[in-house]
């Protein structure tokens, strides 16, 4: 087997869905929780036009922090997402064949594809799929999504969610992701010790709750504030007229309307919130509330965006 | 001329559980679309599946439909001769081709049409597309975009042949034909097959078909090691799998260190691995898994399947070690951080009211304590991390931590019974805190509004319900029952419900039985069990059934004479002596009886009642022309049919005569 080390294993991958035409995005540079809740996710899901993106994306999850003991669990883990909209029928095959493109030789393997379906209420959205499992490993989540920001999807995206420490360590037979060979001399525990290290000691132990809710509420009012103000310029089309052969002024006005800033400050709202709730500072009474209040802002946020693409369209047929 | 028929639909993997109701609906809906058609008379019908493929094969579908004659009726013989060309005319024949037929109303134009058998292959091309979208899956899917068809898992290819012909259709823009696929990775993708050799080329293809061939070869395979019986785990592994090939691995006896329930869950439920006992019965530091391949002849999945094992155990291992730094005593204030359900609060305050109940139910100090710590290990990160664990984790870290053995076995057992076939708790303070959890789901559920309605239980009120039911029963528990629903009615009704699954399912007695001492009463659960038991005893003995009879005779004269008992005395001067003074005679023996004997014997003396009974139906004329008379016979059948009725109604026994 072909044990390469960390970013070769990356450059694979992204090379692999490149030459099957995806755009290679980079990393998007807030924090999330899962590569899903990336726009290029999120919103590119949304709406009839087909994308096909792969990118490799870091995501927090602060309750998974162990202050860089536990040779599994990380604070951020890295995930290659895989977007395919709409999803090809040989979807599973070529799949199967970016492990192949990894030197995973799958007739010396046990791969079986077990039920996992994925729900995120905070972005209101589900699909249905399995976790891949190898030998026993989960390597990969596999989903077809259903619905997003409560939106029936027009064309049904396959979403791959490579682990990609979890892979790397089953290839380099390590057991302990921080002695993944990361490359250039370096481990994985010379790259990110210290990340994981000292956002633990952040999450459970100095982050203030007072200020994080507050930022909590500046990003949240910020966010709704930008949303009323698109819905103001909605209404302000009157849309039971018939559009005018040429777009008037508002509908450029919506088009550059910066939507994705707003759900930046939704991103930031996700994340705060699993930062609080790491820290053990919601009661039982907040977290459904303030989960409600999330997923209103992402909800708000995805419906705005199919409105505002559906000028975009407009004006590319116009 | 018949033709053997055989319908493929490959898929992507289908979860596992799903497959077995999806076949036998498959069948259903198949047999019922021959039936409906004509052409399903001595068709045999056999199912099976992979986790791509839903397989159905019949025998002897017919060629095509019989012919079939339909008498058309038209205009009378007396009607004008253009209604009668109009009726010829929309048949598309000449009026000469009708015939006058005499019928009951008077004589008609008709019409013998002749309508020819259509051909089964047109008929399976036409409905088979709607048949397959039609099969039920819990969680449906759809995939070729927004109002596309939807199926559990997309549809990648179909084959469907009668005889060696195609029988075409489409779905979600699959053509059907005879091309199959293999095992996705030692198989062919693309197999051209005949409905006699689709086994054996699938077989070729390292598909085994047969969920009863999987399930023997693995059966075979490990027959040499001594597993922990699991049925659930070989079903699923059985639908997981096209070519299942079962390998043994080990771990480090240290692991051994853990609780076995911790250890087994992380095989079971975490990674579908059998456990292995040694030959005293204890766990043994190996595990089976099953493949989905043919074989590791250089071990590398067996290494893979041990490390990631390893690296599981680790986990629970760091969680057993981290959670024993805070005892359970001190993570009861914690519990406020936990949901129990948004309405009623968190676990803090469903351990408290919990412990109320406890109190309520005279629970001694270990019941109590019980109560308390019972919800504690929601706050452990093992119980996080394996939620199936929950109160069985609790337990173990109360008996590490000291807590006295009536504690930590009720804090282990606390959800019991999960089944019905699960047994309950193992001792009185488990019993107590498992009926007080049990009881306040259901009264704080039905409160909010939250009542199971069809197949939606969320908070499995069912299970719950049935649990307190088997408590009590099993238990010997004489507790009164509508006091601890807390006077809800529906919550009644809800509950009474179970307790008949439970007499008529669980422990299988007669329905009539059942309901014939549920309607002396159910308060008294355990009660109600010993006269059900009692009633089954003496119900085949010879002048039982006969009495039963009787009382329903009773009943029915009661009912007639619209008398429901006026509160009056039987006035023994006004009895005939004979056979009405005999009767009551020995009604008021029998009741002297009856009033100190426990119910098998009493029963039976009830029994004895009969030649009495007969005797009276047979001489006496209850109603007699003396109203004061016909009053008093009256009110003697009431007391006989009301004293007797705390123990069952005899009228709801069904019986022969």
């Amino acid at each position: 087997m072909d044990s390469g080390s960390y970013q070769e294993l990356i450059f694979k991958l992204k090379k692999y869905w490149s030459d099957r035409d995806c755009i290679i995005q980079e990393p998007y540079d807030l924090e999330v929780g899962a590569g899903t809740m990336c726009p290029e996710t999120f919103l590119r899901v949304l709406g009839p036009k087909p994308y096909r993106v792969a990118y490799v994306q870091p995501s927090r999850r602060p309750a998974d922090g162990r202050y860089g003991e536990n040779p599994h669990r990380l604070y951020k883990h890295m995930q290659l997402q895989v977007v395919l909209k709409p999803s090809p029928d040989d979807v599973i095959d070529q799949y199967l064949g970016s492990l192949g493109a990894i030197g995973i030789d799958l007739r010396q393997h046990d791969i079986k594809f077990e039920e996992d379906n994925w729900e995120s209420p905070t972005l209101g959205a589900w699909g249905v799929g399995w976790q891949v499992m190898l030998d026993g490993l989960e390597i990969t989540q596999f989903t077809y999504f259903q619905q997003c920001g409560g939106i029936d999807l027009d064309l049904v995206p396959a979403e791959l969610t490579y682990g990609l420490e979890r892979i790397a360590a089953f290839l380099q037979v390590k057991d302990s992701v921080y002695d993944i060979e990361w490359g250039g001399g370096a481990t994985y525990r010379d790259v990110r010790f210290e990340d994981e290290l000292q956002n633990s000691v952040y999450n459970f132990e100095l982050a203030d709750v007072a200020t994080l809710w507050k930022l909590f509420d500046l990003h949240e009012g910020e966010a709704a504030r930008l949303l009323n103000q698109y819905r103001k310029l909605t209404a302000s089309l009157n849309p039971a007229e018939p559009r005018p052969t040429e777009s008037g002024p508002s509908d450029a006005e919506k088009q550059r309307f910066p939507l994705l800033p707003t759900y930046e400050h939704v991103l930031k709202c996700s994340h705060l919130f699993n930062t609080l709730d790491s820290r053990g500072a919601i009661s039982v009474t907040e977290r459904v509330a303030v989960i409600g209040r999330v997923r209103n802002l992402a909800v708000g946020l995805a419906g705005a965006w199919v409105d505002q693409h559906g000028v975009v369209a407009a004006e590319a047929v116009g | 001329m018949s033709l053997p028929f055989l319908l493929e639909i490959g898929t992507e993997e289908i979860p596992d559980w799903m497959i077995p109701p999806a076949l036998e609906n498959l069948r259903e809906l198949f047999l019922d679309l021959l039936a409906k058609n004509g052409v399903g008379q001595g068709v045999t019908v056999r199912i099976d599946a992979t986790p791509r493929r839903l397989l159905l094969h019949a025998d002897r579908i017919p060629e095509r439909q019989n012919d079939a004659e339909e008498l058309v009726s038209g205009p009378p013989k007396a009607a004008p001769q253009n209604a009668v060309a109009g009726f010829a005319r929309k048949l598309g024949i000449a009026a000469e081709q009708l015939e006058v037929r005499a019928t009951s109303k008077g004589e008609y134009y008709t019409y013998l049409k002749k309508i020819a058998g259509r051909p089964s292959l047109d008929i399976l091309a036409e409905t088979l597309p709607d048949l397959v979208l039609k099969i039920y899956f819990p969680k449906a899917m759809y995939w070729t975009g927004k109002n596309g068809p939807r199926f559990i898992r997309p549809i990648r290819w179909i084959v469907a042949l009668l005889g060696s012909d195609v029988v075409p259709f489409e779905i979600a823009g699959v053509k059907s034909g005879n091309v199959t696929s293999g095992h996705r990775i030692l198989g062919a993708a693309r197999i051209k097959v005949t409905v006699e050799k689709y086994e054996q080329q699938l077989q070729d293809a390292v598909v085994i078909l047969s969920a009863s061939e999987r399930r023997k070869k693995i059966e075979q395979e490990v027959r040499t090691v001594r597993l922990k019986p699991d049925p659930g785990l070989l079903d699923t592994l059985v639908y997981l799998t096209e070519y299942p090939t079962a390998i043994q691995g080990s771990f480090d006896p240290e692991f051994l260190k853990l609780p076995a329930e911790v250890l087994i869950t992380v095989m079971r439920h975490h990674q579908k691995y059998f456990s292995v006992e040694d030959g005293h019965g204890k766990l043994a530091p190996k595990f089976v898994a099953v493949m989905n391949t043919n074989a590791d002849p250089e071990g590398l999945v067996r290494r893979g399947h041990e490390r990631v094992l390893r690296a599981r155990f680790n986990d629970a291992k760091f969680f057993w070690e981290t959670d024993q730094r805070k005892k359970l005593e001190d993570r009861v204030a914690d519990l406020a951080h936990v949901t129990f359900q948004a309405k009623l609060g968190s676990y803090l305050e469903k351990a408290e009211r919990m412990v109320a109940l406890v109190k309520e139910l005279h629970g001694d100090h270990a019941a109590i304590r019980a109560a308390k710590l019972s919800k504690c290990d929601l706050t452990t990160e093992l119980v996080k991390e394996f939620t199936e664990l929950q109160g069985v984790v609790g337990g173990l870290y109360a008996h590490e931590q000291g807590e006295p053995e009536e504690v930590w076995q009720a804090i282990y057992d606390h959800y019991k019974p999960v089944s019905m076939e699960d047994s309950i708790p193992r001792n009185p303070a488990g019993e107590l805190v498992s009926l007080a959890d049990k009881l306040d789901t259901l009264r704080g559920c039905f409160r909010i509004g939250m009542i199971p309605t069809g197949s939606r239980d969320p908070f499995a009120l069912r299970r719950a319900a049935q649990g307190v039911v088997k408590i009590l029963v099993e238990g010997e528990l004489r507790l009164p029952f509508r006091k601890l629903l807390g006077g809800d009615t529906r919550l009644e009704e809800f509950v009474l419900d179970r307790i008949r699954y439970y007499f008529k399912d669980v422990r299988n007695f007669p329905y009539d039985e059942v309901n014939a001492v549920l309607a002396g009463g159910w308060d008294d659960v355990v009660d109600a069990a010993e006269r059900l038991v009692a009633i089954h005893d003496v119900r085949p003995t010879e002048n039982f059934g006969p009495l039963a009879a009787s009382f329903k005779r009773i009943q029915n004269i009661l009912k007639q004479a619209h008398f429901a008992g006026d509160g009056s005395q039987i006035d023994a001067a006004l009895l005939e002596p004979g056979p009405e003074k005999d009767l009551y005679e020995e009604f008021e023996r029998v009741r002297g009886l009856v009033a100190n004997q426990p119910y098998r014997p009493a029963l039976e003396s009830i029994a004895s009642l009969r030649p009495k009974v007969d005797l009276f139906f047979d001489k006496v004329l209850v109603n007699a022309p003396d109203a004061r008379i016909r009053q008093n016979r009256l009110t003697l059948l009431h007391r006989l049919l009301a004293e007797f009725s705390s123990i069952a109604d005899f009228s709801e026994i069904v019986t022969n005569t």
